[in-house]
């Protein structure tokens, strides 16, 4: 039953017990997410959310419940275990891109590869992280360092690091939360991208205009899910991309 | 494991901070460096010491004459005249693994040869002298046994004799002049250098004992005999053998005599050095073990410093053991490239000054071994705490620290 999901939730409870109060952050939450999803998990801060994307994304366990990711029980798993997963079959992109300073783009996305189980030979791994680079749009600046990049091509540094790996799932936590309007329409054309080609994605926001990108909306508040839609007037990010090119014209910006 | 790639993290960690780590190194350079340089040098000076032992004959029991006692003055030894070249037959003849001997008569004398003069050491030896001090000719011959019946005036001069007196002639042949006595030259020892006590060995006339003791001095005592026993394992024996032939002979109870060899006076050399070793063992710990203190200050800041990067590692799926074999190799490759530059910086410490004392310096292979796997245990015990401490951080909490 759960073998088709990518991603199953049932009754997902976190509890933080930090000093005198427990912190029920999330409690109960029941979800599936199937193949080629593109998942908005939203709510205000406070709502759990990002407790549920940890938890999601194997560097957290829930205190009680059950969750599936591609068919595995992970809530049973030891440290080792969830850093093997992590490796394998989830990729990572931070608000903050988390990028590795005084290390270049490339050497940044071969990371991961790193702590693969089956090693990779390096010349497999160049080929690799190239091809993650090329996907993303910055082969050209493979031996550029972070401070050098500016913050739309340092997301896209950390994509390609995510993506290295060939996971089934990438998770994005606030992905465009420091970036311009323009920025992360960019970014989100990159998901879309990416999404089209199969890979599920499942995204972590507050803002709205973010959120109707994606396919789906799941909202959050105080640990329990409010709101499960799909996204109606979806966005397209090439055609908004255009609408915005087309303004900055009309007022002589670009 | 990855562990090249993991190696590889560390070095380029180490790269980035290179002032840093190279402070950090100091401590382990200094350390390593004091110990390996004063351990070539002193073991250098052992096996100069060793050399000149050997080279008064590796296997050689000398017998010395005992200690003149009168009125509660001891006079030490060879201050008694009690040995006898009688005695020298009767250790020749009768004890077992006896291959050489000498009866050795010392004078210092003034010599003159072509108009010249020069204050030395003339020994009265008989034939074996060469032999048993393991010391051959440069030219002409030993004289022989009918030259000590004879009282033959013959005579071997040392190098330093024939620089003095012959300096740009060859003396074989030519006449020295002993107490005004002519005496002809028919060998020249090869040179041998200074011995342990700073005297010029090649400063040295030797004429048979015979001719000595009837014609220059007059003595019917030796001072001590030279003894060459078999090999090295007959040492004991043979010493022990002379001990007891020569308290019969003597008819004394008391040991008129005293018998030693040169193993006893090499263990008495180096056991010096011995204990110098072990005292610079001490230095080495307490310098290795200041040294590793400074690796684990900087590893903790290091591991603090970069909690995000752990963090960021931990989450592309970097397990504990990674994290943890990462700030080890960091700590270790810290320390065992300090103990790497120690070493270097200890050996051209140690040859230079060798060079300028014109000692010899030995590449202590044992302690660079020691120095080194210390070194790099040290990084494994210093670099432990902080690289436990970075693999137990939570990933979350990692990628959250600011």
């Amino acid at each position: 039953m759960q073998t088709h999901a990518v991603i199953k939730l049932a009754g997902l409870h976190k509890v933080y017990h930090t000093g005198e109060v427990d912190v029920h952050a999330v409690q109960g939450v029941s979800l599936e997410i199937l193949p080629g999803e593109f998942v908005a998990i939203m709510g205000s801060s406070g709502s759990g959310k990002s407790t549920l994307m940890n938890m999601i994304g194997c560097l957290d366990r829930p205190s009680d419940g059950h969750y599936w990711l591609d068919g595995t029980d992970i809530s049973t798993l030891d440290r080792n275990a969830l850093a093997d997963i992590r490796n394998k079959k989830i990729g990572f992109v931070f608000q903050g891109f988390n990028l590795l300073s005084r290390t270049s783009a490339l050497e940044n996305v071969e990371m991961p590869m790193l702590y693969n189980h089956q090693r990779l030979h390096s010349g497999e791994q160049l080929e690799r992280a190239t091809n993650a680079l090329e996907i993303v749009g910055l082969a050209q600046r493979a031996d550029h360092h972070p401070n050098q990049l500016s913050g739309g091509q340092q997301q896209r540094v950390a994509i390609a690091r995510a993506l290295v790996n060939r996971p089934s799932l990438l998770l994005a936590d606030e992905p465009t939360g420091n970036l311009d309007s323009q920025t992360s329409i960019e970014i989100m054309g990159v998901f879309q991208k990416l999404n089209e080609q199969g890979i599920t994605i499942v995204m972590v926001t507050h803002e709205l205009d973010i959120a109707r990108y994606t396919k789906r909306m799941v909202i959050l508040r105080d640990g329990k899910i409010v709101t499960d839609e799909v996204v109606r007037d979806r966005l397209i990010a090439a055609n908004e991309l255009q609408r915005l090119r087309e303004a900055q014209q009309a007022v002589k910006l670009a | 494991m990855r562990i090249f790639a993991t190696i590889k993290i560390a070095l380029r960690a180490l790269r980035r901070n290179k002032m840093r780590s190279l402070l950090t190194m100091l401590g382990i350079i200094i350390g390593v460096g004091a110990v390996i340089g004063s351990v070539s040098l002193t073991s250098g000076a052992t096996k100069q010491i060793e050399d000149q032992v050997s080279s008064l004959g590796e296997s050689v029991v000398t017998v010395f004459s005992g200690n003149f006692t009168q009125g509660g003055m001891r006079g030490g030894w060879g201050s008694a005249p009690t040995l006898t070249v009688e005695d020298t037959d009767a250790i020749l003849n009768n004890v077992p693994n006896v291959v050489a001997v000498s009866p050795e008569v010392r004078d210092r004398d003034q010599v003159l040869a072509n108009g010249m003069n020069w204050n030395t050491q003339v020994m009265g030896e008989s034939p074996d002298y060469p032999q048993i001090r393991n010391w051959p000719m440069a030219s002409g011959a030993v004289f022989g046994d009918q030259d000590v019946r004879s009282l033959a005036k013959v005579a071997i001069i040392g190098q330093t004799v024939v620089d003095e007196l012959f300096p740009n002639e060859n003396p074989l042949g030519q006449t020295i002049r002993i107490r005004n006595l002519p005496f002809k030259i028919v060998g020249i020892l090869s040179p041998k250098g200074f011995n342990l006590f700073g005297q010029d060995q090649d400063d040295i006339v030797v004429v048979p004992y015979t001719s000595h003791m009837h014609r220059i001095t007059a003595r019917t005592f030796v001072n001590d005999i030279l003894v060459e026993a078999a090999n090295d394992g007959a040492i004991d024996k043979v010493q022990s053998d002379i001990t007891d032939l020569l308290l019969t002979r003597h008819h004394s109870k008391e040991q008129d005599f005293t018998v030693r060899n040169q193993l006893e006076l090499m263990q008495m050399v180096t056991s010096t050095s011995k204990e110098m070793e072990f005292l610079l063992a001490g230095v080495a710990a307490v310098s290795l073990a200041v040294g590793g203190i400074g690796i684990m200050n900087i590893m903790l800041v290091s591991v603090t410093e970069r909690t995000r990067e752990i963090g960021i590692r931990m989450a592309v799926g970097a397990r504990a053991t990674d994290i943890l074999i990462q700030f080890l190799i960091e700590a270790v490759t810290l320390s065992a490239i300090g103990g790497t530059i120690g070493i270097m910086l200890g050996m051209a410490f140690s040859m230079v000054i060798a060079s300028s004392r014109h000692m010899p310096t030995i590449t202590p292979v044992f302690w660079i071994a020691i120095a080194f796997v210390s070194s790099a245990l040290i990084g494994v015990i210093s670099g432990f705490y902080p690289a436990w401490k970075a693999s137990k951080l939570d990933p979350i909490d990692a990628l959250r620290y600011e």
